[in-house]
């Protein structure tokens, strides 16, 4: 409130000084002024450190190439992207959410990666009237209709994992054909969700789920619960955890007897090179559910190109494109609502920025039509298994055509 | 003249009463546990066997880094919190070691001159990073009050931490495979054990016991017992006081070093705050065991490892209480407070109690 006064007080002054320029807007949440020269600041709250770093690496590159894709100029103003690092963990979004907040010069977010980061954090940012679009959030809770105001400001362009659970069972039930299956989740909100309606749509196509355990993210020593779980005998087992407790389970498997004929499959979480790095020869053979690169098309052809020059290696995870459409979002609803002075001065209005997000209809992403609703929910989910060789590993690239579609 | 009975009886407080009856509770709801498990078969003495082996090979590991913890308490009275980072320094650096004789194929030739070698550079940098803590960080300050080395010690665990991201970067490493380690031994009845598992436990039991055997066998191992016993007395006798416990850093570095590398060719991932949680651990097994006491850190650490990995399962899944292996941390430091309810100063810190006394 007292900064809106101020920012209030400073328009005020302003309009004063300039009498005869149109009047600045006024908004509910506060209008962001940014003065000729000045940039407009885009803030990131990714993971970029620790096991999960791929994930922030590569969604951060994602938005620099949409940056460069406009040529850094956004209504005649550059962009200033910084932001801060999340931990893939609550209190690391928590922490992170809270130091944006206090940046009176972020006009919008991109982030988190996590969504253990965004339960606790999008809502401090939504207090400050910062807007935030997580290019690989995918817990359902996030865009659930009884998630609560306190979440009005978020928005996603990754998909619900309401369709990545129930992609993940029917592959299971219906291409590997196992009955038994088990599920591990790590306590986090993404796998502990995920392993939930994956379970929900694998009792519902007939299979049965033979044991459902948890351990903590950063567990080491897997083969205790390996081997409570090898009593169970399961054919299939389901961990959408992240990449260094996922490592330690894939590892692990081998190291349990029973277990030989297990299949083996994770999430989008895991899904990176860091992943083979952890898992190691292991991983070979098992599957992943994530976004259908395949579908992208065209212009994701041009992107990787682009990404390639610019940072000398391949895409380093699966939620590269989704970052670029969720910048790419932000910059479309920030021209529409900003009011430009003559002398290049821009007002965006906070409140009217997070209704311009939710109000995006037929953008055309990379990752396809970008369709935002009520909830925030904009992505145009379309998931694919993927199945990792020996050469994956070895190379450390990630697998270029999927296994198998639901469509 | 009061009996020592009555002077027992006299000496209870309604505190004490409080704790060991939530000490009994906890301890029925265990046995129950266990009983209940047991009865319900669902684990064949070849998992019951499994369970015992990876809690073996966990908790030698934390008894390698406890032992650490213990002879620092034992000669400066304080926690060397940042013994977790003289536990991630040496692996870490070791890796790059590792992973070029992997390039190099040398570790397919010559698996164990590579192994050698990896668990040299290992324990010669962590020593070396212990011996520059305890120089740089805590001498300074050794006559200062209690809680001033503490903090030092946070901020030194903090220093170590970021220097290394800085030196390495944020992201992890992960060891390569040493082939002669893959695959099991078959013992009788179907029973098996991985070969990685026999060689971690016997490589920290021969670490701990030559330690063990350099503190109670040599003059310099008297030396650091001296001072632990009593710093000034053992100054008077002639014994050198930095360089004593310049030692004692530099033992306890050399079992971190060895303990972060057998950690390493278990758990594969090596990145900068890979020591946090094994140190938390290592501590807690210290204090299990009774801090300040050498075997006690050892059978501390061995303890907490058996903890972690029989324990879900032995004391929950008689209730059908879900996924226990969430709670096996929980587990684990109930029975710390189990234990020091019962005993205060740990499995085997009786020498603490007598040295107040």
């Amino acid at each position: 409130m007292k900064r809106s006064l101020i920012l209030f007080v400073a328009l005020f002054v302003f309009m004063a000084a300039s009498i005869g320029f149109a009047a600045p807007p006024t908004d509910p949440l506060g209008v962001v002024t940014i003065k000729p020269g000045e940039p407009i600041h885009i803030a990131y709250w990714f993971v970029t450190a620790g096991s999960d770093s791929t994930l922030g690496i590569d969604t951060k590159r994602g938005v620099e190439i949409a940056i460069d894709d406009i040529k850094n100029n956004l209504l005649g103003h550059k962009i200033k992207f910084d932001g801060q690092d999340s931990g893939c963990n609550a209190e690391g979004g928590q922490a992170a959410a809270t130091k944006l907040a206090s940046d009176p010069t972020i006009v919008a977010a991109v982030g988190s990666n996590c969504s253990s980061e965004a339960k606790p954090g999008a809502p401090i940012l939504w207090n400050a009237g910062i807007a935030t679009v997580s290019p690989s959030n995918t817990a359902p809770y996030l865009t659930d209709p009884k998630r609560g105001s306190t979440y009005d400001g978020y928005l996603r362009t990754a998909h619900n994992d309401k369709v990545q659970g129930a992609v993940a069972a029917d592959f299971a039930f219906k291409s590997l054909k196992v009955k038994r299956a088990a599920t591990i989740h790590d306590g986090s909100v993404y796998a502990e969700q995920l392993a939930n309606v994956f379970t929900e749509r694998f009792k519902k196509n007939g299979g049965t789920i033979v044991a459902q355990e948890a351990v903590a993210p950063t567990d080491t020593d897997m083969k205790p619960v390996l081997t409570k779980i090898v009593t169970a005998k399961p054919e299939f087992i389901y961990y959408p955890i992240f990449v260094a407790a996922a490592g330690h389970v894939t590892r692990q498997v081998k190291e349990v007897s029973g277990f030989e004929k297990v299949a083996l499959m994770s999430a989008d979480g895991a899904f990176s090179v860091d992943f083979y790095k952890a898992a190691g020869e292991s991983a070979v053979g098992m599957y992943h559910s994530s976004p259908d690169f395949e579908a992208f098309g065209k212009v994701y052809e041009d992107f990787l190109q682009k990404h390639i020059k610019k940072y000398g290696e391949k895409t380093l995870a699966p939620f590269h494109a989704h970052a670029y459409d969720a910048a790419n979002l932000i910059f479309n609803a920030i021209k529409k609502v900003a009011k430009k002075e003559k002398d290049g001065t821009l007002y965006i209005g906070r409140k009217a920025l997070r209704d311009a997000l939710y109000a995006t209809k037929n953008m055309k992403g990379i990752t396809g039509n970008i369709n935002c609703n009520e909830y925030g929910d904009c992505a145009d989910p379309r998931i694919a298994v993927y199945k990792t060789s020996a050469e994956n590993v070895k190379t450390l690239v990630m697998p270029k055509k999927s296994f198998w579609k639901p469509y | 003249m009061p009996t020592k009975f009555q002077r027992w009886k006299e000496s209870i407080t309604a505190t004490d009463i409080v704790m060991w009856s939530i000490g009994f509770v906890l301890l029925v709801l265990i046995i129950i546990g266990s009983i209940l498990t047991l009865r319900a078969g669902r684990y064949t003495t070849v998992q019951w066997f499994d369970f015992v082996i990876y809690g073996l090979a966990q908790g030698s590991i934390y008894a390698l880094v406890a032992m650490g913890y213990t002879l620092v308490y034992g000669v400066l009275r304080m926690i060397n919190f940042a013994h977790s980072e003289v536990f991630m320094s040496g692996p870490f650096t070791a890796y790059y070691v590792a992973a070029y004789f992997y390039r190099s194929s040398l570790l397919e030739s010559h698996p164990f001159i590579c192994l050698i070698i990896v668990f040299i550079v290992s324990m010669t940098i962590s020593t070396l990073i212990a011996f520059l803590l305890e120089r740089i960080a805590y001498r300074p300050l050794r006559n200062a009050p209690r809680l001033i080395p503490l903090i030092t010690a946070i901020g030194a665990s903090f220093t170590l931490m970021y220097l290394f991201r800085g030196l390495y970067g944020t992201g992890f490493q992960a060891y390569p495979v040493w082939k002669v380690f893959t695959g099991k031994w078959a013992l009788f009845k179907g029973l098996e054990i991985g070969k990685i598992q026999v060689f971690v436990i016997f490589a920290a039991a021969l670490v701990m016991i030559a330690l063990y055997l350099f503190i109670q066998r040599t003059r310099i191992g008297k030396a650091v017992r001296s001072v632990s016993e009593d710093k000034e007395a053992a100054s008077l006798m002639g014994v050198d006081i930095d360089k004593t416990i310049s030692i004692t850093f530099i033992i306890g570095g050399a079992a971190a070093g060895a303990a972060g590398v057998l950690y390493a060719l278990v758990f594969k991932q090596v990145f900068f705050m890979m020591g946090f949680i094994p140190g938390i651990k290592a501590f807690t097994a210290a204090v299990l065991g009774g801090i300040g006491n050498i075997p006690g850190a050892m059978l501390g650490g061995l303890l907490l490892g058996l903890l972690e990995s029989i324990g879900p399962a032995l004391f929950l899944d008689g209730y059908n209480i879900v996924a226990p292996y969430q709670l096996k941390d929980a587990i684990a430091f109930l029975v710390l407070v189990l234990v020091l309810i019962f005993r205060p100063t740990g499995l085997l810190g009786e020498r603490l109690a007598v040295k107040k006394a």
